[in-house]
Protein backbone atom coordinates (compact mmCIF):
# COMPACT_ATOMS: atom_id res chain seq x y z
CA UNK A 1 0.00 0.00 0.00
CA UNK A 2 0.97 3.61 -0.75
CA UNK A 3 0.30 6.41 1.66
CA UNK A 4 0.52 9.84 0.74
CA UNK A 5 0.60 12.38 3.33
CA UNK A 6 0.23 16.58 3.16
CA UNK A 7 2.81 16.45 -0.16
CA UNK A 8 3.41 19.91 -1.09
CA UNK A 9 5.82 21.13 -3.86
CA UNK A 10 7.05 24.74 -5.38
CA UNK A 11 9.10 24.75 -8.56
CA UNK A 12 10.31 28.65 -8.24
CA UNK A 13 7.56 29.88 -6.35
CA UNK A 14 5.01 28.00 -8.35
CA UNK A 15 3.19 25.34 -6.05
CA UNK A 16 2.56 22.34 -7.82
CA UNK A 17 1.29 20.60 -4.90
CA UNK A 18 -0.45 21.92 -1.72
CA UNK A 19 -0.91 19.31 0.52
CA UNK A 20 -2.12 15.80 -1.22
CA UNK A 21 -3.31 13.39 0.31
CA UNK A 22 -3.82 9.45 -1.91
CA UNK A 23 -4.29 6.58 -0.55
CA UNK A 24 -3.37 3.00 -3.10
CA UNK A 25 -4.71 0.14 -1.77
CA UNK A 26 -2.70 -3.27 -3.21
CA UNK A 27 -3.45 -4.59 -6.40
CA UNK A 28 -5.43 -1.75 -7.95
CA UNK A 29 -5.34 0.30 -10.35
CA UNK A 30 -5.36 3.85 -9.66
CA UNK A 31 -5.84 6.67 -12.26
CA UNK A 32 -4.75 10.18 -11.50
CA UNK A 33 -6.32 12.58 -14.00
CA UNK A 34 -5.96 16.41 -14.09
CA UNK A 35 -5.40 18.75 -16.73
CA UNK A 36 -2.30 18.66 -18.83
CA UNK A 37 0.66 20.68 -16.33
CA UNK A 38 -0.99 20.06 -12.91
CA UNK A 39 1.42 18.19 -11.62
CA UNK A 40 0.39 14.59 -12.41
CA UNK A 41 3.90 13.83 -13.00
CA UNK A 42 5.22 15.74 -10.08
CA UNK A 43 3.36 13.53 -7.82
CA UNK A 44 4.24 10.25 -9.58
CA UNK A 45 7.69 11.13 -9.07
CA UNK A 46 7.55 11.91 -5.50
CA UNK A 47 6.25 8.21 -5.17
CA UNK A 48 9.67 6.96 -6.03
CA UNK A 49 11.61 9.25 -4.83
CA UNK A 50 12.94 11.17 -7.86
CA UNK A 51 11.74 14.19 -6.69
CA UNK A 52 12.05 15.48 -2.74
CA UNK A 53 8.61 17.03 -1.33
CA UNK A 54 8.89 20.20 0.39
CA UNK A 55 6.60 19.16 2.86
CA UNK A 56 4.92 15.84 3.63
CA UNK A 57 5.58 12.68 3.42
CA UNK A 58 5.08 9.29 1.21
CA UNK A 59 4.77 5.68 2.98
CA UNK A 60 5.54 2.58 1.16
CA UNK A 61 4.03 -0.69 2.32
CA UNK A 62 4.92 1.70 6.03
CA UNK A 63 8.12 3.17 5.34
CA UNK A 64 8.53 6.18 4.62
CA UNK A 65 11.09 6.68 1.59
CA UNK A 66 12.06 10.02 2.60
CA UNK A 67 13.50 8.95 5.83
CA UNK A 68 15.51 6.34 3.82
CA UNK A 69 19.26 7.03 3.13
CA UNK A 70 20.26 6.69 -0.32
CA UNK A 71 21.34 2.93 -0.33
CA UNK A 72 18.04 2.53 1.19
CA UNK A 73 16.05 4.33 -1.21
CA UNK A 74 17.70 2.75 -3.80
CA UNK A 75 16.77 -0.74 -2.59
CA UNK A 76 13.32 0.31 -2.50
CA UNK A 77 13.23 1.29 -5.77
CA UNK A 78 13.62 -2.07 -7.12
CA UNK A 79 9.72 -2.71 -6.14
CA UNK A 80 9.07 0.09 -8.39
CA UNK A 81 8.64 0.01 -12.19
CA UNK A 82 8.20 2.89 -13.98
CA UNK A 83 7.10 4.12 -17.45
CA UNK A 84 7.95 7.21 -18.37
CA UNK A 85 6.07 10.01 -20.56
CA UNK A 86 8.66 9.54 -23.15
CA UNK A 87 9.83 5.87 -22.41
CA UNK A 88 13.01 7.12 -21.72
CA UNK A 89 15.12 4.67 -23.29
CA UNK A 90 18.70 4.82 -22.98
CA UNK A 91 19.40 5.56 -26.68
CA UNK A 92 23.02 4.23 -26.25
CA UNK A 93 21.55 0.80 -25.97
CA UNK A 94 19.64 -1.73 -28.36
CA UNK A 95 16.31 -2.62 -27.18
CA UNK A 96 17.75 -5.82 -25.60
CA UNK A 97 20.16 -3.90 -23.49
CA UNK A 98 17.78 -1.54 -22.48
CA UNK A 99 15.71 -4.60 -21.19
CA UNK A 100 18.91 -6.27 -19.94
CA UNK A 101 20.66 -3.59 -17.61
CA UNK A 102 18.42 -3.97 -14.68
CA UNK A 103 18.91 -7.43 -14.67
CA UNK A 104 22.34 -6.97 -15.38
CA UNK A 105 22.91 -4.29 -12.48
CA UNK A 106 20.43 -5.80 -10.35
CA UNK A 107 21.15 -10.07 -10.40
CA UNK A 108 23.78 -12.31 -10.79
CA UNK A 109 21.63 -14.10 -13.34
CA UNK A 110 23.96 -15.69 -16.58
CA UNK A 111 23.64 -13.86 -19.68
CA UNK A 112 21.58 -16.83 -20.96
CA UNK A 113 18.80 -16.24 -18.15
CA UNK A 114 18.97 -12.89 -18.73
CA UNK A 115 18.09 -13.25 -22.39
CA UNK A 116 15.17 -15.67 -22.38
CA UNK A 117 13.87 -12.95 -19.73
CA UNK A 118 14.08 -10.04 -21.94
CA UNK A 119 12.59 -12.64 -24.80
CA UNK A 120 9.79 -13.25 -22.14
CA UNK A 121 9.05 -9.72 -21.63
CA UNK A 122 9.11 -8.66 -25.27
CA UNK A 123 6.67 -11.67 -25.84
CA UNK A 124 4.22 -10.31 -23.06
CA UNK A 125 4.06 -6.42 -24.97
CA UNK A 126 3.98 -8.51 -28.26
CA UNK A 127 7.54 -7.30 -29.63
CA UNK A 128 9.09 -10.75 -29.74
CA UNK A 129 12.26 -10.48 -31.79
CA UNK A 130 13.48 -6.40 -31.90
CA UNK A 131 16.39 -7.17 -29.07
CA UNK A 132 18.67 -5.65 -31.59
CA UNK A 133 17.03 -3.25 -32.63
CA UNK A 134 18.36 0.32 -31.78
CA UNK A 135 15.90 2.35 -29.61
CA UNK A 136 16.07 5.34 -32.73
CA UNK A 137 14.44 2.35 -34.97
CA UNK A 138 11.38 2.11 -32.66
CA UNK A 139 8.14 3.88 -33.32
CA UNK A 140 6.33 5.71 -30.72
CA UNK A 141 4.18 2.97 -29.56
CA UNK A 142 6.86 0.42 -29.71
CA UNK A 143 9.03 2.60 -27.99
CA UNK A 144 6.42 2.80 -25.17
CA UNK A 145 5.96 -1.00 -25.34
CA UNK A 146 10.07 -0.97 -24.95
CA UNK A 147 9.35 0.75 -21.68
CA UNK A 148 7.08 -1.59 -19.95
CA UNK A 149 9.00 -4.84 -20.68
CA UNK A 150 11.59 -2.49 -19.44
CA UNK A 151 9.54 -1.80 -16.80
CA UNK A 152 8.56 -4.95 -15.56
CA UNK A 153 11.64 -6.97 -15.67
CA UNK A 154 12.12 -6.66 -11.77
CA UNK A 155 9.03 -7.99 -11.66
CA UNK A 156 8.05 -5.02 -9.47
CA UNK A 157 5.05 -4.82 -6.59
CA UNK A 158 4.08 -1.14 -8.08
CA UNK A 159 4.17 -0.41 -11.71
CA UNK A 160 4.04 3.40 -12.29
CA UNK A 161 2.52 5.05 -15.69
CA UNK A 162 3.24 8.47 -16.56
CA UNK A 163 0.79 9.29 -19.75
CA UNK A 164 0.96 5.61 -21.38
CA UNK A 165 -1.14 6.66 -24.36
CA UNK A 166 -0.04 9.86 -24.95
CA UNK A 167 1.83 10.43 -28.33
CA UNK A 168 0.00 7.43 -29.93
CA UNK A 169 -2.65 6.62 -32.37
CA UNK A 170 -6.26 5.51 -30.84
CA UNK A 171 -5.46 1.43 -32.03
CA UNK A 172 -2.45 1.53 -29.97
CA UNK A 173 -3.87 3.13 -27.41
CA UNK A 174 -6.26 0.65 -27.19
CA UNK A 175 -3.42 -1.99 -27.01
CA UNK A 176 -1.56 -0.26 -24.50
CA UNK A 177 -4.85 0.14 -21.94
CA UNK A 178 -5.50 -3.86 -22.45
CA UNK A 179 -1.78 -4.47 -21.85
CA UNK A 180 -1.94 -2.84 -18.54
CA UNK A 181 -5.50 -4.51 -17.10
CA UNK A 182 -3.98 -7.75 -18.46
CA UNK A 183 -0.67 -7.14 -16.54
CA UNK A 184 -2.58 -6.33 -13.25
CA UNK A 185 -5.13 -9.75 -13.57
CA UNK A 186 -2.01 -11.60 -14.50
CA UNK A 187 0.77 -10.56 -11.94
CA UNK A 188 -1.46 -9.09 -8.98
CA UNK A 189 0.64 -5.69 -9.20
CA UNK A 190 -0.45 -2.27 -7.93
CA UNK A 191 -0.89 0.10 -10.70
CA UNK A 192 -0.55 3.77 -10.35
CA UNK A 193 -1.46 6.19 -13.58
CA UNK A 194 -1.47 9.31 -14.57
CA UNK A 195 -3.30 10.66 -17.71
CA UNK A 196 -5.34 13.51 -18.97
CA UNK A 197 -6.84 10.58 -21.62
CA UNK A 198 -10.27 10.39 -19.35
CA UNK A 199 -11.01 7.47 -22.12
CA UNK A 200 -7.95 5.20 -20.82
CA UNK A 201 -8.85 6.60 -17.70
CA UNK A 202 -12.20 5.11 -17.52
CA UNK A 203 -10.91 1.49 -19.09
CA UNK A 204 -8.01 0.57 -16.83
CA UNK A 205 -9.04 2.50 -13.96
CA UNK A 206 -10.10 0.82 -10.65
CA UNK A 207 -10.42 3.95 -8.69
CA UNK A 208 -9.88 7.51 -10.26
CA UNK A 209 -8.26 10.65 -8.96
CA UNK A 210 -8.71 14.00 -9.75
CA UNK A 211 -5.66 16.22 -9.36
CA UNK A 212 -6.73 20.22 -9.85
CA UNK A 213 -4.89 22.94 -8.38
CA UNK A 214 -2.22 21.40 -6.62
CA UNK A 215 -4.93 19.35 -4.37
CA UNK A 216 -6.91 15.66 -5.28
CA UNK A 217 -10.35 16.90 -5.57
CA UNK A 218 -12.04 13.61 -5.98
CA UNK A 219 -11.34 10.19 -5.18
CA UNK A 220 -14.18 7.70 -6.58
CA UNK A 221 -14.84 4.66 -9.30
CA UNK A 222 -15.48 5.32 -13.00
CA UNK A 223 -19.73 5.33 -12.24
CA UNK A 224 -19.01 7.58 -9.42
CA UNK A 225 -17.06 10.33 -11.28
CA UNK A 226 -19.42 10.10 -14.10
CA UNK A 227 -22.16 10.71 -11.59
CA UNK A 228 -19.97 13.37 -9.36
CA UNK A 229 -21.45 17.48 -8.72
CA UNK A 230 -18.03 18.29 -8.51
CA UNK A 231 -17.44 21.39 -10.88
CA UNK A 232 -14.00 21.06 -11.48
CA UNK A 233 -14.34 17.25 -12.03
CA UNK A 234 -17.75 18.14 -14.39
CA UNK A 235 -15.70 20.86 -16.33
CA UNK A 236 -12.78 18.82 -16.46
CA UNK A 237 -15.16 16.08 -17.94
CA UNK A 238 -17.07 18.40 -20.14
CA UNK A 239 -13.64 19.73 -21.57
CA UNK A 240 -11.54 16.10 -22.08
CA UNK A 241 -14.31 13.46 -22.24
CA UNK B 1 28.88 13.52 -7.87
CA UNK B 2 32.86 12.58 -7.44
CA UNK B 3 32.46 11.36 -3.72
CA UNK B 4 28.96 9.39 -4.70
CA UNK B 5 31.07 8.04 -7.76
CA UNK B 6 34.15 7.21 -5.87
CA UNK B 7 32.25 5.62 -3.18
CA UNK B 8 31.28 2.65 -5.47
CA UNK B 9 34.62 2.05 -6.84
CA UNK B 10 34.42 -1.50 -6.29
CA UNK B 11 32.12 -2.11 -8.73
CA UNK B 12 34.52 -1.48 -11.58
CA UNK B 13 34.95 -4.97 -12.19
CA UNK B 14 30.98 -5.62 -13.09
CA UNK B 15 31.35 -1.69 -15.42
CA UNK B 16 34.60 -3.04 -16.99
CA UNK B 17 33.00 -3.27 -20.49
CA UNK B 18 31.45 0.50 -19.73
CA UNK B 19 35.34 1.27 -19.01
CA UNK B 20 36.97 -0.10 -22.32
CA UNK B 21 33.92 1.99 -24.24
CA UNK B 22 35.38 5.40 -22.42
CA UNK B 23 38.67 4.21 -22.76
CA UNK B 24 38.35 3.85 -26.67
CA UNK B 25 36.25 7.23 -26.75
CA UNK B 26 38.62 9.11 -25.25
CA UNK B 27 41.64 7.69 -25.94
CA UNK B 28 41.80 5.58 -29.05
CA UNK B 29 39.34 7.93 -31.23
CA UNK B 30 41.50 11.01 -30.17
CA UNK B 31 44.64 10.03 -31.29
CA UNK B 32 44.15 11.60 -35.02
CA UNK B 33 43.47 14.60 -33.37
CA UNK B 34 46.49 14.44 -30.91
CA UNK B 35 48.87 13.74 -33.49
CA UNK B 36 47.71 16.48 -35.54
CA UNK B 37 47.90 19.56 -32.89
CA UNK B 38 50.87 17.44 -31.66
CA UNK B 39 52.88 17.98 -34.63
CA UNK B 40 52.38 21.60 -34.80
CA UNK B 41 52.94 22.22 -31.67
CA UNK B 42 55.98 20.64 -31.86
CA UNK B 43 57.40 22.31 -35.02
CA UNK B 44 56.15 25.93 -33.81
CA UNK B 45 58.04 25.41 -30.64
CA UNK B 46 61.29 24.61 -32.27
CA UNK B 47 60.98 27.45 -34.99
CA UNK B 48 59.97 30.32 -32.01
CA UNK B 49 62.48 28.93 -29.50
CA UNK B 50 65.30 28.76 -32.83
CA UNK B 51 63.97 32.49 -33.23
CA UNK B 52 63.94 33.48 -29.61
CA UNK B 53 67.43 32.45 -28.50
CA UNK B 54 69.47 31.74 -32.20
CA UNK B 55 71.50 35.35 -31.00
CA UNK B 56 72.88 33.80 -27.56
CA UNK B 57 72.82 30.40 -27.52
CA UNK B 58 73.90 27.70 -30.24
CA UNK B 59 71.18 25.92 -31.89
CA UNK B 60 73.25 22.42 -31.04
CA UNK B 61 71.20 23.00 -27.91
CA UNK B 62 67.98 23.59 -29.01
CA UNK B 63 66.55 20.30 -28.27
CA UNK B 64 66.56 20.39 -24.65
CA UNK B 65 65.43 23.76 -24.97
CA UNK B 66 62.15 22.54 -27.10
CA UNK B 67 62.45 18.77 -25.80
CA UNK B 68 62.13 20.09 -21.85
CA UNK B 69 58.85 22.57 -23.43
CA UNK B 70 57.16 19.33 -24.83
CA UNK B 71 57.56 17.44 -22.07
CA UNK B 72 56.92 20.17 -19.58
CA UNK B 73 54.41 21.85 -20.39
CA UNK B 74 52.69 21.83 -24.24
CA UNK B 75 52.25 17.75 -24.53
CA UNK B 76 50.07 18.05 -21.49
CA UNK B 77 47.86 21.40 -21.61
CA UNK B 78 47.38 20.88 -25.57
CA UNK B 79 46.28 17.59 -25.01
CA UNK B 80 44.21 18.71 -22.05
CA UNK B 81 42.70 21.25 -23.73
CA UNK B 82 41.77 19.68 -26.92
CA UNK B 83 40.90 16.44 -24.72
CA UNK B 84 38.32 19.50 -23.09
CA UNK B 85 37.08 20.52 -25.80
CA UNK B 86 36.19 16.85 -27.37
CA UNK B 87 36.06 14.38 -24.97
CA UNK B 88 34.35 16.93 -21.81
CA UNK B 89 31.93 18.24 -24.28
CA UNK B 90 31.00 15.04 -25.58
CA UNK B 91 30.23 13.78 -22.15
CA UNK B 92 28.26 17.30 -21.26
CA UNK B 93 26.16 16.62 -24.19
CA UNK B 94 25.57 12.87 -24.02
CA UNK B 95 24.51 13.08 -20.27
CA UNK B 96 22.91 16.65 -20.59
CA UNK B 97 20.78 14.87 -23.29
CA UNK B 98 19.88 11.99 -21.39
CA UNK B 99 18.87 14.81 -18.20
CA UNK B 100 16.70 16.59 -20.45
CA UNK B 101 14.86 13.51 -21.57
CA UNK B 102 14.25 11.91 -18.23
CA UNK B 103 16.87 8.83 -19.18
CA UNK B 104 18.61 9.84 -15.73
CA UNK B 105 15.51 10.02 -14.17
CA UNK B 106 14.76 6.34 -15.48
CA UNK B 107 18.26 5.01 -14.53
CA UNK B 108 17.29 6.26 -10.88
CA UNK B 109 13.79 4.64 -11.63
CA UNK B 110 15.37 1.39 -12.07
CA UNK B 111 17.86 1.70 -8.92
CA UNK B 112 21.03 2.30 -10.73
CA UNK B 113 22.90 5.17 -9.44
CA UNK B 114 23.65 7.73 -12.57
CA UNK B 115 26.65 8.81 -11.03
CA UNK B 116 28.05 5.17 -10.49
CA UNK B 117 26.82 4.42 -13.67
CA UNK B 118 28.12 7.26 -16.07
CA UNK B 119 30.52 9.28 -14.09
CA UNK B 120 32.92 6.56 -12.95
CA UNK B 121 33.74 4.88 -16.20
CA UNK B 122 34.40 8.34 -17.76
CA UNK B 123 36.40 9.74 -14.79
CA UNK B 124 38.85 6.10 -14.78
CA UNK B 125 38.43 6.18 -18.17
CA UNK B 126 40.40 9.90 -18.31
CA UNK B 127 42.19 9.10 -16.10
CA UNK B 128 44.24 6.24 -17.67
CA UNK B 129 44.12 7.48 -20.78
CA UNK B 130 45.24 11.75 -20.63
CA UNK B 131 48.78 9.81 -19.43
CA UNK B 132 48.80 7.99 -22.58
CA UNK B 133 47.55 10.17 -24.77
CA UNK B 134 49.98 13.01 -23.20
CA UNK B 135 53.08 10.22 -23.68
CA UNK B 136 51.95 10.23 -27.29
CA UNK B 137 51.84 13.92 -28.19
CA UNK B 138 55.28 14.13 -26.49
CA UNK B 139 56.54 11.40 -28.99
CA UNK B 140 54.81 13.12 -32.05
CA UNK B 141 55.91 16.76 -30.73
CA UNK B 142 59.91 15.39 -30.58
CA UNK B 143 59.27 13.73 -34.00
CA UNK B 144 58.12 16.74 -35.54
CA UNK B 145 59.93 19.00 -33.73
CA UNK B 146 63.30 17.04 -35.03
CA UNK B 147 62.17 17.18 -38.12
CA UNK B 148 61.24 20.76 -38.79
CA UNK B 149 65.08 21.79 -37.24
CA UNK B 150 66.66 19.57 -39.33
CA UNK B 151 64.44 20.56 -42.52
CA UNK B 152 64.44 24.38 -41.62
CA UNK B 153 66.95 24.90 -39.20
CA UNK B 154 69.75 22.74 -40.27
CA UNK B 155 70.27 21.12 -36.88
CA UNK B 156 71.02 17.63 -37.49
CA UNK B 157 69.00 15.30 -36.11
CA UNK B 158 71.51 13.66 -33.91
CA UNK B 159 72.62 16.87 -32.84
CA UNK B 160 69.13 17.71 -31.65
CA UNK B 161 68.71 14.08 -29.63
CA UNK B 162 71.92 14.29 -28.23
CA UNK B 163 71.06 17.77 -26.90
CA UNK B 164 67.68 16.54 -25.58
CA UNK B 165 69.14 13.36 -23.93
CA UNK B 166 72.07 15.00 -22.41
CA UNK B 167 69.51 17.46 -20.48
CA UNK B 168 66.88 14.93 -19.92
CA UNK B 169 65.74 14.21 -16.64
CA UNK B 170 62.84 11.52 -14.96
CA UNK B 171 61.46 14.25 -13.25
CA UNK B 172 60.60 16.87 -16.46
CA UNK B 173 58.61 13.48 -17.91
CA UNK B 174 56.93 12.49 -14.19
CA UNK B 175 55.78 16.15 -13.88
CA UNK B 176 54.63 15.77 -17.17
CA UNK B 177 51.85 12.66 -16.64
CA UNK B 178 51.47 13.89 -12.87
CA UNK B 179 49.78 17.22 -14.39
CA UNK B 180 47.97 15.04 -16.92
CA UNK B 181 46.65 12.54 -14.12
CA UNK B 182 45.27 15.60 -12.82
CA UNK B 183 43.76 17.36 -16.27
CA UNK B 184 42.23 13.71 -16.77
CA UNK B 185 40.24 14.21 -13.51
CA UNK B 186 39.27 17.53 -14.23
CA UNK B 187 37.65 17.21 -17.66
CA UNK B 188 35.64 13.82 -17.05
CA UNK B 189 34.73 15.99 -14.17
CA UNK B 190 34.01 19.10 -15.70
CA UNK B 191 31.87 16.62 -18.60
CA UNK B 192 29.77 15.06 -16.15
CA UNK B 193 28.69 17.84 -13.58
CA UNK B 194 27.92 20.30 -16.14
CA UNK B 195 25.91 17.53 -18.04
CA UNK B 196 23.92 16.53 -14.68
CA UNK B 197 23.06 20.11 -14.13
CA UNK B 198 21.60 20.49 -17.43
CA UNK B 199 18.04 21.76 -18.04
CA UNK B 200 15.64 22.41 -20.64
CA UNK B 201 16.21 21.28 -23.85
CA UNK B 202 18.51 21.60 -26.46
CA UNK B 203 19.52 25.03 -25.41
CA UNK B 204 20.02 23.98 -21.74
CA UNK B 205 22.42 21.00 -23.13
CA UNK B 206 24.23 23.65 -25.45
CA UNK B 207 25.22 25.46 -22.41
CA UNK B 208 26.04 22.94 -20.24
CA UNK B 209 28.42 22.00 -23.17
CA UNK B 210 29.73 25.61 -23.49
CA UNK B 211 29.91 25.47 -19.63
CA UNK B 212 31.90 22.26 -19.36
CA UNK B 213 34.36 23.07 -21.94
CA UNK B 214 35.03 26.24 -20.47
CA UNK B 215 35.36 25.25 -16.69
CA UNK B 216 37.48 22.50 -17.65
CA UNK B 217 40.28 24.58 -19.95
CA UNK B 218 40.01 27.33 -17.09
CA UNK B 219 41.00 24.28 -14.70
CA UNK B 220 43.39 22.84 -16.85
CA UNK B 221 45.22 26.11 -16.53
CA UNK B 222 45.19 27.34 -13.39
CA UNK B 223 45.96 23.52 -11.71
CA UNK B 224 48.73 23.83 -14.21
CA UNK B 225 50.50 26.14 -12.67
CA UNK B 226 49.70 24.49 -8.77
CA UNK B 227 50.82 21.28 -9.99
CA UNK B 228 53.88 22.66 -11.72
CA UNK B 229 54.82 24.87 -8.58
CA UNK B 230 54.20 21.68 -6.45
CA UNK B 231 56.44 19.32 -8.57
CA UNK B 232 59.06 21.33 -9.80
CA UNK B 233 59.65 24.32 -7.16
Amino acid sequence: MIEVRRLSKTFNGNPVLQGVHLTVEDGEILVVIGKSGCGKTVLLKHLIGLIEPDEGEILVDGVAIYELNRKQLLEMRKRFGMLFQSAALFDSLTVGENIALPLKEHTSLSKKIIEEKVREKLRLVGLEGIEHLRTSELSGGMKKRVGLARALVLEPNYILFDEPTTGVDPIMAERINDLIIDLQERLKVTIIAVTHDLRSAYKIGTRLAMLAEGRIVFVGTVSEIKSSTNSTVMEFIRSYG
Amino acid sequence: MVRNGLMQFPRVLKDLDLIISQMYSIGYSSLPLIALTSAFTGMVATVQTAYQVREYVPLDLLGAGVGKAIMLELAPVTTALVLAGRAGAAMAAEIGTMKVTEQIDALEAFSIDPHCYLFLPRFLASLVMLPVLVIFSMLVGILSAIMIASVALDVEAYTFAESLKLFFKYRDLLGGLAKSLFFGGIIATMGCHYGFMAEGGAQGVGKATTGAVVAASVLVLVSDYFVGALVFV
